[in-house]
């Protein structure tokens, strides 16, 4: 006899646990598996070193949205809120983004700063109205989704004739171009360039990296916070938000299958063996990893199967851990700024040329660098007086020629530390300890395929009603009982429990309509 | 997969040296990078041939496909509407396939030669399908077209002109069957399959016995009326069977660009070729839709009255004040043997119905003048032509 669920949850990643935590709070037996011993996917904190732990994947809160902390009544406590953005300088005359103001460039830059960052809230929030809701299919009459297509052509329309007209010249564009229509400052243009592209196998020229800006705009209107006790604090109010809503959650119990009988979804088979019944299975696993892997390909129809084959989503970011017995020296920067984000992208330039390497499966020898201390704010990550650096660096390529072996990952590792050399020059000698996560790392560690964090590039062509391809964006696949929930379906990732709560409605609705 | 050279200009096929020899119309035209010809000397002639004695056809352009693997049998059918665990090694079956929304991108014929080894033949190319089709099954793909050299020997003499030529075994053969014997030292396949609805076989041998196969045929077929034929032939003779062909009766669904140009099989009359009780097939989730919902289109055999062909035209509902119209001829044509007026269309339902009444607009040219009849046409359920000798078996020895 086995067990039978309303609905099983596969992976308690932090939309996975969103989505079982709202199914829960609507009455259904939900049950989570989750493949680690930690709930939270590639939201945990842990330990990397002896007496030291991280925010091990995604280190920094930009985006969980207003609706998830209200459904679920979650106050996740932060140990800096709203963190500036600092581009670090070699000669210490660093740039400071806050908000809408910068510092440490000329008068120009500033006001023009100041208008770029109003408009592009203005286009972020226009973006983030649809963060929210599925995005409607196109070519079906079905009255919720023309209403929601009326909608966002109404919503772009009443940005009025000019910033319509901008809008729609931006959304495809590169954030190389805008930027240097707009600012001298190379720094600054770095910073932003790096904003872009941050989590994405993509350069500042690339296409549609003014999107992906807008996207990173769009969770909290640009604020960027760090949970106390790190991103597994998150995950841990949500997995206990989850289990309040009445959900069991079992940990440590990798998915081998997902079970299709008779042409639909019956069920989920561990890797153990153990076998648990539902009609219902929500897989905040990728896409490819679910339909290719989970499921078979055979279950589901070619043309379906084709494009989930094809999804763009090879990670290109790879994540560095420093157990630090100090902070380091960096020039001009004040101690109280070890507390913000700190990035390495001279210019523009600098950032795509990192990207080069990258798109012929070559790490990049000048990487750039996003960091962070957050045992700066936090004592419960290192040991008093001792530090941490997190650190998001690009690019490593996931497809790296010839792998990522000890070599490769040394070669890296050594850029990196070259790099951040630089600008902080004692930071080799303060190191005890270190880890560092490449794309391949990240892929077998959290189980996303390719090691991309937004399981799935985030370009225009698998955005909103492409998410994750055709016919298949409002969370319900093309196989009876199965549905998505993770960051590879409508808006993306980042630790915004969106994905996660649109399914769980989409879920809800579909059964009220039945 | 191996690469494969890409040809530059128009093949030959290894039927080329016969059928130029009997060519005396020289008219070609180009199928799928081939040279065919359209008649060789007489197409009244070479239908006759079909109907009274034997046809032969050059087939081996025709689109070819090698599966196998342990899992073709899954991958065929997750492919193909239609249960294809019922087709035992020796079998061939008459197939369509689809692609997610229901809409038909070929039909054509699926060889199953030995256990677990399948042939695939149709009309248009379709390896990036069928390779998309394989992700996730563990199948062999081969694009077979060059590498067999095929005849059709159709009519009611064909099965004399192959016994004669030493050919065994064939008076067991049913419909739908295939054999192999051997034809100096290669292996010749035949099947008893064809697009013509009469007695007939269709042949499969490596290419470099193909002019060999063809003189032993011409030989054995001297006192049994045996003739090449053209594609001119063959269409008549396949719209009296109610045969469907592709950019005629159906749009290939991947080759069309505006929505509802494309038919899906219940749309075409195939609806016996779609069995829902497989769990999963391309298409099904669409198709059961529009078998809850109802079709748009239903393909119909009009027998119409007089002898103007109905090329091209409209169809009505009514004789006089119509709106508009409710569908279209798709191919039409006289029927010598059948004496019949027919043609195939595609109506809007709930019209078309078997049993039930329609008006085609036919316009027709006499001396430069053009002449509009409205001919009321009758739909009809059967193939225009489907003699007994077609499913004889043994076949009679006419």
């Amino acid at each position: 006899m086995t067990e039978r669920y309303d609905a099983i949850v596969v992976g308690a990643g932090h939309n996975g646990l969103v989505c079982s935590a709202l199914l829960g709070k609507a009455g259904k037996n939900v049950l989570v598996l989750e493949a680690n011993e930690q709930v939270g996917g590639a939201a945990v904190t842990r330990e990397f070193a002896d007496g030291y732990s991280v925010s091990a994947c995604a280190h920094l809160l930009y985006q969980l949205q207003p609706e998830v902390r209200k459904e679920l009544e979650l106050a996740p406590t932060l140990s800096c809120e709203d963190m500036a953005t600092i581009a670090l300088a070699e000669n210490g005359k660093h740039v400071r983004l806050a908000g809408v103001s910068v510092d440490g460039v000329s008068d120009e830059d500033a006001a023009s700063y100041r208008r770029f960052r109003k408009r592009m809230t203005g286009f972020a929030n226009l973006l983030r109205k649809y963060l929210v809701k599925a995005p409607p299919r196109l070519g079906t009459r079905d009255m919720k989704d023309l209403i929601t297509l009326g909608q966002l052509g109404f919503d772009i329309r009443r940005l009025g004739k000019n910033e319509m007209r901008e809008f729609l010249r931006l959304i495809g564009m590169n954030i190389h171009d805008e930027l240097n229509e707009r600012f001298a400052n190379p720094l600054m243009k770095g910073a932003i360039s790096l904003d872009a592209v941050l989590g994405s196998h993509l350069g500042p020229r690339s296409p549609n990296t003014v999107m992906t800006y807008l996207y990173r705009l769009a969770g909290n209107a640009g604020r960027v916070g760090m949970p106390e006790g790190g991103m597994g604090s998150v995950c841990n109010e949500l997995a206990h938000a989850a289990r309040v809503a009445g959900a069991t959650i079992r940990t440590h119990m990798p998915v081998k299958r997902i079970i299709v009988e008779n042409g639909r979804v019956t069920g989920v088979e561990t890797v153990e063996g153990e076998r648990f019944d539902s009609y219902t299975v929500i897989s905040s696993a990728d896409p490819k990893r679910t339909v290719m892997e989970l499921v078979g390909a055979r279950h589901v129809e070619t043309g379906f199967a084709r494009r989930i084959h094809h999804l763009r989503s090879q990670g290109n970011a790879a994540k560095l851990h420093l157990a630090l017995d100090g902070l380091p020296m960096i020039e001009g920067l004040p101690k109280k700024d070890f507390a913000e984000r700190l990035v390495i992208a001279p210019d523009e330039h600098y950032v795509e040329r990192a990207f080069n390497p990258a798109k012929y499966g070559e790490s990049s020898p000048n990487p750039v660098v996003e960091m962070t201390f957050p045992s700066f704010r936090d004592e419960s990550f290192a040991p008093t007086g001792k530090h941490v650096l997190s650190a998001v660096v690009q690019y490593a390529p996931y497809a790296l020629k010839g792998g990522w072996n000890d070599e490769a990952r040394d070669t890296f590792y050594k850029a990196v530390i070259r790099t951040i050399a630089k600008y902080a020059p004692d930071i080799e000698q303060r190191i005890t300890a270190s880890e560092l996560l490449t794309p391949a790392d990240i892929e077998r560690e959290f189980h996303i395929t390719g090691g991309h964090w937004h399981h799935g590039e985030l370009t225009l062509d698998q955005f909103l009603f492409v998410r994750p391809v055709s016919g298949a964006a409002q969370y319900r696949m093309p196989l009876d009982g199965l549905y998505l929930c993770g960051a590879g379906t409508h808006p993306g990732g980042g630790v915004s429990g969106a994905a996660g709560r649109n399914a769980a409605r989409a879920i809800l609705r579909r059964e009220k309509a039945a | 997969m191996k690469n494969q050279p890409v040809h530059q200009g128009r093949l030959k096929t290894p039927f080329y040296s016969r059928l130029s020899q009997l060519d005396t119309v020289n008219e070609w035209h180009e199928w799928k990078g081939y040279s065919s010809a359209n008649a060789l000397y007489c197409e009244d002639m070479e239908y006759f041939a079909i109907r009274n004695a034997t046809a032969v056809f050059d087939l081996t352009p025709m689109t070819k496909y090698r599966i196998a693997g342990p899992d073709a049998l899954d991958y065929l059918n997750r492919l193909v509407t239609r249960d294809m665990a019922k087709i035992r090694p020796g079998r061939v079956a008459y197939a369509v396939w689809c692609d997610d929304q229901g809409q038909v991108i070929d039909d054509g014929t699926i060889f199953h030669l030995r256990e677990g080894e399948y042939r695939l033949c149709s009309q248009e190319r379709h390896f990036a399908w069928l390779q998309a089709a394989a992700i996730g099954f563990d199948v062999t793909l081969t694009h077979e077209t060059e590498d067999v050299a095929a005849l059709a020997v159709q009519g009611p003499t064909s099965f004399s002109v192959l016994n004669t030529m030493g050919i065994e075994g064939l008076e067991e053969l049913k419909p739908f069957g295939l054999t192999h014997c051997e034809f100096e030292g290669s292996d010749l396949m035949v099947s008893r399959t064809g697009f013509t609805a009469d007695l007939g076989y269709e042949l499969w041998i490596d290419p470099d016995k193909a002019e060999a196969l063809w003189d032993a045929l011409f030989e054995a077929g001297k006192l049994f009326g045996i003739r090449a034929i053209g594609t001119d032939a063959l269409e008549l003779a396949r719209i009296e069977a109610g045969f469907l062909a592709a950019h005629m009766e159906f749009l290939p669904a991947d080759e069309t660009v505006r929505t509802g140009r494309s038919r899906s099989p219940l749309e075409l009359g195939l609806d016996w070729l779609v069995d829902f009780k497989k769990p999963n097939f391309n298409g099904r989730r669409a198709l059961a839709e529009e078998k809850r919902n109802g079709s748009t289109w239903r393909l119909v055999k009009l027998d119409i009255e007089g002898n103007k062909p109905a090329h091209h035209s409209y169809i009505f509902g009514k004789e006089k004040g119509n709106k508009g119209e409710i569908g279209f001829i798709t191919s039409a044509a006289w029927s010598p043997v059948c004496k019949q007026n027919i043609a195939l269309g595609t109506v809007r339902t709930p019209y078309g119905k078997p049993g039930s009444s329609v008006w085609v607009e036919i316009y027709y040219q006499r001396e430069m003048h053009w002449n509009r009849k409205m001919a009321q046409a009758t739909v009809v359920d059967k193939p225009f032509w489907f003699p007994p000798r077609r499913g004889a078996t043994p076949p009679g020895p006419y």
